[in-house]
């Protein structure tokens, strides 16, 4: 059996054909990010009741858990996108993989800052030991070693395949890393959304959630997109392309 | 299979002229492990609840110490270079590595941790618990590491960022570990937690070694 895709999906693979629809679809991506994040943000911190027990501390949930979905997808993409790259040695999908790395590591902090704050008034503690927090940590420790171990080679060619062997290692790492911290020790509450079951609260609480999940996954394709473009054009300063895009934009 | 007893008795034969590659770790072992008692408190029922705790990061550590040299020497006289295009499978000479460094650290460490089980008061019932985790998981830490030292053995300065690309995956072996020994000095049954680590140790004999061999490709090839 023959997989057959549509044209673009193979034009996904050239570097000028991404830098041109980027620069078309990063200002869409710019506009729903905005007007997603404002819709989801003001709904969710001012409009969206109170929590019946944490009171008002609980609106943080709408930074920290979209941060905390998107530290996780960010890294499968990555993983993905890596091994794409090495099995089909397509050069953009390894451009992906690196330029996720650093938006992946700063999301992770950004979950692991607003648990937190919202530990403090909820548990009285700004870090306890529990499962969630210490594999979201070990998440951000293996985006660290992508990041180090792709800055340490001089040979781009080489450091693309190697970050894309760890990544694919700590793929297989994630689910033990994960099981292993929650039966060790567990105090943080299950997870918020399940594809499976409805969430446990209101539709007027969880509506401005999913609008902030989506507008935090909308700021990571235009975020990716713009750390792509400025790699690709590093790679790609030899092509042709690149030297009449220099001509052309003095 | 010839060529797989071969390369292990080479590798063992190396170690055991180069004295220091046995004796450096489990000296590093010893002295990690004396550190804590100094550090935190002598106190006998204190290092009781932490003994398990300390040795098993010390024997992480001194594993993960000699993790670097693991192919470097290889590497830097071309020898790896040979065997990369040499008829016989990369997996086998790869195989027979990472068990022949488990043989000169890890089963070593365990030989020895009752020892330090003892200088830090780890319950009697425990010792066996102890000996078996390490026994089970340390060959687990070189199979894992050995892809981190696959990855930097052509990087001039893969010593620290081994450390930083392997420890994470450490965790699950420690967490599991260290359970044991503490159901064990509890008087829980530790069979559960035995199965785990054994389990972890097969799925990393099946995948570790062709990590390990992709790593050691983009490392030398490029």
């Amino acid at each position: 059996m023959k997989l057959k895709f549509p044209r673009w999906f193979y034009r996904l693979a050239s570097p000028k054909w991404f830098y041109e629809i980027s620069s078309k679809l990063m200002p869409w991506l710019a506009l729903v990010t905005t007007v997603l994040m404002t819709i989801g943000l003001i709904w969710g911190l001012v409009f969206a009741p109170e929590d019946y027990q944490q009171g008002n501390s609980f609106r943080i949930i709408y930074i920290h858990v979209p941060a905390a979905i998107l530290a996780q997808s960010c890294y499968l993409f990555m993983a993905s996108a890596g091994a794409i790259g090495l099995i089909w040695k397509i050069k953009m999908a390894h451009v992906m993989a690196k330029s996720a790395a650093p938006i992946g590591a700063s999301i992770a902090v950004l979950a692991l800052a607003t648990g937190a704050i919202w530990g403090k008034p909820t548990w009285g503690a700004w870090w306890v030991w529990d499962a969630r927090l210490t594999s979201m940590l070990v998440l951000f420790f293996l985006y660290l070693g992508v990041i180090a171990l792709t800055s340490a080679f001089d040979n781009v060619a080489s450091s693309d395949k190697a970050a894309a062997v760890l990544s694919l290692v700590g793929v297989v790492n994630i689910p033990i890393i994960k099981y292993s911290v929650e039966w060790w020790n567990t105090l943080h509450q299950p997870a918020t959304f399940t594809i499976t079951a409805k969430p446990a609260m209101p539709a007027e609480m969880w509506i401005p959630l999913l609008i902030m999940v989506l507008s935090f996954y909308s700021f990571f394709a235009l975020m990716l997109f713009a750390r792509a473009r400025i790699e690709t054009l590093q790679r790609e300063k030899r092509a042709d392309w690149v030297q009449d895009l220099i001509k052309n934009h003095p | 299979m010839q060529f797989f007893f071969a390369a292990i008795k080479r590798n063992l034969l190396l170690s055991f002229r180069h004295k220091s590659d046995i004796f450096n770790p489990l000296a590093f072992f010893l002295m990690v492990a004396v550190m804590f008692p100094l550090g935190i408190s002598p106190e006998a029922k204190f290092l009781a609840a932490i003994a398990a705790g300390v040795i098993w990061v010390a024997a992480l550590l001194a594993s993960l110490l000699s993790m670097d040299g693991l192919f470097r020497s290889d590497f830097a006289d071309g020898s790896l270079e040979q065997m990369l295009i040499s008829p016989q499978p990369l997996i086998v000479m790869v195989l027979a590595k990472i068990i022949s460094h488990w043989l000169v650290t890890g089963f070593c460490l365990a030989l020895l941790s009752p020892l330090l089980a003892l200088m830090l008061f780890l319950p009697s019932e425990a010792l066996f618990a102890l000996v078996a985790s390490l026994l089970l998981g340390t060959p687990t830490l070189s199979l894992i590491g050995a892809i981190g030292a696959g990855l930097t053995v052509g990087l001039r300065n893969g010593g620290v960022l081994i450390s930083l690309l392997i420890l994470p995956l450490y965790i699950p072996l420690l967490i599991f570990g260290t359970a044991m020994v503490q159901a064990a000095s509890m008087g829980m049954p530790i069979v559960g937690y035995s199965a785990i680590l054994g389990a972890i140790l097969v799925v990393s004999l099946l995948f570790a070694p062709f990590a390990t061999v992709a790593a050691l490709k983009i490392s030398v090839k490029g």
